[in-house]
């Protein structure tokens, strides 16, 4: 974050006359519904000019014109998929924080779950043979043991 | 002349690194007492000599010498003392002077602290612990000197980002630091482990310790770090999952993952070769963060270091460091073999599904940061990984962790009984799940985060509790009581840590998921709803600070009539650099925090104008404290604090007995 401060600096140097609020008082709409999802939407969009900001963090002009080309989409009729398809056509996937699971960000989206399965395996095999040393390694306990122990317990 | 001392100085302890390096990893091959014991006066006098070259340094920033050219581009005679003395961190050089600073501190403690060692163990720690300050120095030196001096000096500064210029952030970096640093120390100890060849449960009981404040430090770090984001950015978030921050986030998962396995090496001889492999990794990730930070590439505009040689340089030492320590246990991971034996369910394996949790959800991170890079590199797509994904993908993990976190913790060790551990445990789940589902029928909103939150949080807390509660046996109450206080500072510290990370899942969730927000054009003397407040832009008015002009709104927030409290947010401009910051205003309180935003004077009149509402804000850096808290009782827990030989004779002889 110590960074991130850096960052952002650089950002707001490059346009020093800029207002400093991010979502502006007049681009909100009137429907608190409709507003709600073009939050919603926001949140999923990056700015294009600056360090990964979301467009309704940011305060570049760039991205107020994508916060109100999310609205007018909204006021159109679009549905939330079709708002996105609409920039991703006219701004690239660039702008897109959560990256779509197709083609190669396949293996983004399996990458956790593969390593989870992976690892999990070699865990449960890890586990399995430190158990087998268990009945190897260790005469069981008598059922005098067991029932003396019972009563220790 | 101070300047040059400390320059001096800095190539001084090069040098002595260098010693410190050599000399006493020959030593212990050749079982020569004497090499092996320079190890720690070199440690000591590396450690004094960057002190001196820091405070040179220091000293340099204090009297605002514009001979520096590091001064010139960091600081300005108005600046307040504190940010003057900051600001010494605040950039590339003189934060990485702060990092060898650390390196060579640690380096330090293991020579005055390290007396239970095995001598040749000892050495080599230190050894190692040299090296990395080597590469570090080397690094500085080559690529970025802080002891520059400029020919024609200036009469003034270029001043500190302002965004820095905050109390927060000037004690966010060394935590961090001390944090990554000291992730170092692990490294050192499995290195030398690997290199002596012998890995035991005495060696888990040394490197825990080292571990646990590394991971301390770095939870302090990143809490300073986040609630820095939060009160000062201006619209109240804590976490953007940012490159940067990841940077941070990776080590910490990876070194609580450690300080868990490095308890199965000690009490159980388990784990071994996985617990060393762990202990490469944090480090090799403190080193990615770091790369990653400074060379740029992953958010290509940095602006901390945009130098490629930089990039460069880090990247060979990752590459050497990592490599090498990566060889060195395939060379020597057959002879680890794990010696404690445990059933499929276990404390021991309940602390294996940790470590898998923890170090996936590392990895899920780390991909997902990189993933840019990757997506550029071999499939020539520029696109980008954010908040929608981590939340997505990262989730799950947390989700796992503190499901299994009560159950795990009082699993008996080599062999338990789920059913027997949920029979105790049967009263805290039954009241998390029933307040979960109360607080879902009872919310407005329809998230289910929340009360998943709630849900989770108050097992996780209750649990911990239960379990220190169980710890004190059975008999009366006052007896249990009494057991209570005598429980080791262990037992406490991990009661506490868990009861700490309970408080956060909660308080990050609710966050999430109960904000209020309300973004509108305010005439001065108008007054509007916010939540169950009723909030006043009484006036606004210029003010002059010591090195800034603000714009300063006083808004009183009344309840009922009643004025709770009178709140100033500023804007800000900060002349020297031409820029302007946010000083968002906020009331703290126990359930929320009323966050206040004045924006810019609207055309038509009035001031546009920011509130939330921002509930159990406190709570999550309560949570993280309690969590820092608890690593720092386990840290003071007594078999860390006497003598080795009896620690490991007892420790063997303990074993056994469990």
């Amino acid at each position: 974050m110590f960074i991130r401060a850096l960052t952002l600096a650089a950002a707001l140097a490059l346009s020093p006359a800029l207002p400093l609020l991010a979502v502006q008082p007049d681009e909100i709409l009137s429907d608190p519904a409709l507003e709600a999802r073009a939050r919603a939407i926001s949140r999923e969009l990056r700015c294009p000019v600056c360090q990964g900001e979301a467009i309704d963090d940011s305060n570049a002009p760039v991205s107020r014109d994508l916060r109100l080309l999310v609205r007018e989409r909204l006021l159109e009729g679009d549905s939330d998929e079709e708002v996105l398809d609409f920039i991703v056509a006219r701004y690239g996937e660039f702008v897109l924080f959560n990256p779509r699971p197709e083609g190669a960000n396949l293996l983004l989206w399996a990458a956790g779950p593969i390593l989870l399965l992976l690892g999990g395996g070699l865990a449960f095999a890890y586990t399995r043979r430190r158990a087998d040393a268990v009945a190897a390694g260790e005469a069981a306990l008598t059922p005098e043991e067991e029932a003396r122990l019972k009563d220790l317990v | 002349m101070i300047v040059e001392l400390g320059h001096f100085a800095l190539l001084l302890a090069l040098c002595v690194a260098l010693v410190q390096t050599i000399v006493p990893l020959w030593g212990a091959h050749t079982r020569n007492a004497a090499l092996m014991a320079v190890a720690e006066p070199a440690a000591v006098i590396q450690f004094v000599l960057v002190a001196a070259s820091f405070a040179a340094l220091t000293y340099a920033f204090v009297v605002s010498d514009f001979s520096l050219l590091l001064v010139v581009q960091n600081s300005h005679t108005l600046k307040p003392m504190l940010y003057k003395i900051s600001g010494v961190w605040g950039n590339h050089e003189g934060s990485l002077l702060l990092w060898v600073l650390i390196l060579a501190l640690f380096g330090a403690c293991a020579a005055w602290f390290g007396n239970n060692l095995p001598p040749s163990l000892r050495a080599r720690v230190i050894a190692v612990q040299g090296s990395i300050g080597v590469a570090f120095m080397l690094f500085m030196i080559f690529t970025s000197n802080p002891f520059l001096r400029l020919e024609i000096p200036p009469l003034d500064g270029q001043d500190l980002n302002p965004l820095l210029q905050d109390p927060g952030l000037a004690f966010h970096p060394p935590f961090l630091y001390l944090g990554y640093v000291g992730l170092s120390m692990a490294f050192s100890f499995a290195v030398a482990a690997l290199i002596e060849g012998r890995v035991d449960a005495a060696w888990g009981r040394w490197v825990r310790p080292w571990t646990l404040a590394a991971w301390v430090f770095l939870t302090i770090g990143i809490g300073l770090g986040s609630w820095w984001a939060y009160y000062e950015l201006g619209w109240g978030g804590f976490w953007f999952w940012d490159p940067v921050e990841n940077a941070s986030f990776m080590p910490w998962l990876l070194s609580a993952a450690l300080l868990h396995s490095a308890i199965v090496v000690e009490k159980r001889e388990s784990l071994k070769a996985w617990t060393i492999l762990l202990a490469i990794m944090a480090f090799g990730f403190s080193l990615i963060g770091t790369f990653i930070v400074r060379s740029g590439v992953i958010t290509s505009v940095h602006s901390f270091a945009n130098d490629p040689d930089r990039g460069v340089f880090i990247l060979m030492i990752l590459g050497f460091f990592t490599g090498g320590a990566l060889m060195l246990f395939a060379a020597r991971a057959g002879t680890m073999e794990a010696k404690g034996v445990f059933a499929m369910v276990s404390r021991e394996s309940a602390l294996v599904a940790n470590n898998l949790l923890l170090s996936v959800s590392a990895f899920v991170v780390f991909i997902g940061t990189i993933w840019p890079l990757i997506a550029e590199m071999f499939f020539d797509r520029k696109l980008s990984v954010g908040e929608p994904f981590f939340n997505a993908a990262f989730s799950p993990f947390v989700v796992g962790l503190a499901v299994l976190l009560p159950l795990g913790a009082m699993m008996p060790w080599k062999r338990g009984d789920v059913g027997r551990v949920l029979r105790g445990l049967m009263p805290a789940l039954v009241f998390s799940v029933a307040v979960g589902l109360l607080v879902w029928a009872m919310q407005t909103e329809r998230t289910t985060l929340g009360p998943i939150g709630v849900m989770l949080g108050l097992w996780v807390l209750l649990g911990a509790l239960w379990d220190l509660w169980a710890r004190t046996g059975r008999g009366a109450l006052a007896g249990r009581f009494a057991r209570l206080g005598r429980l080791p500072r262990a037992d406490w510290g991990k009661a506490t840590a868990h009861a700490g990370l309970g408080v956060t899942i909660f308080a990050v969730s609710a966050m999430l998921s109960w904000k209020t927000e309300d973004i509108r054009v305010v005439p001065e003397g108008g007054s509007y709803a916010l939540g169950p407040y009723e909030v006043t832009l009484a006036k606004v008015e210029d003010v002059q600070g010591p090195n800034y002009y603000s714009t300063m709104a006083t808004m009183e927030v009344r309840r009922d009539g009643a004025l709770v409290t009178t709140l100033f947010p500023e804007k800000r401009v900060y002349p020297v650099q031409a820029m302007p910051t946010t000083e968002a205003a906020i009331d703290y309180g126990f359930w929320r925090d009323v966050y206040l935003v004045i924006g810019d004077r609207q055309v038509n009149g009035g001031w546009a104008v920011r509130s939330y509402i921002e509930p159990f804000a406190n709570w999550l850096w309560a949570g993280i404290l309690i969590m820092s808290f608890g690593g720092l009782l386990s840290l003071t827990d007594r078999r860390y604090r006497v003598a080795a030989g009896a620690a490991r004779r007892a420790s063997q002889a303990a074993v056994p007995a469990e």
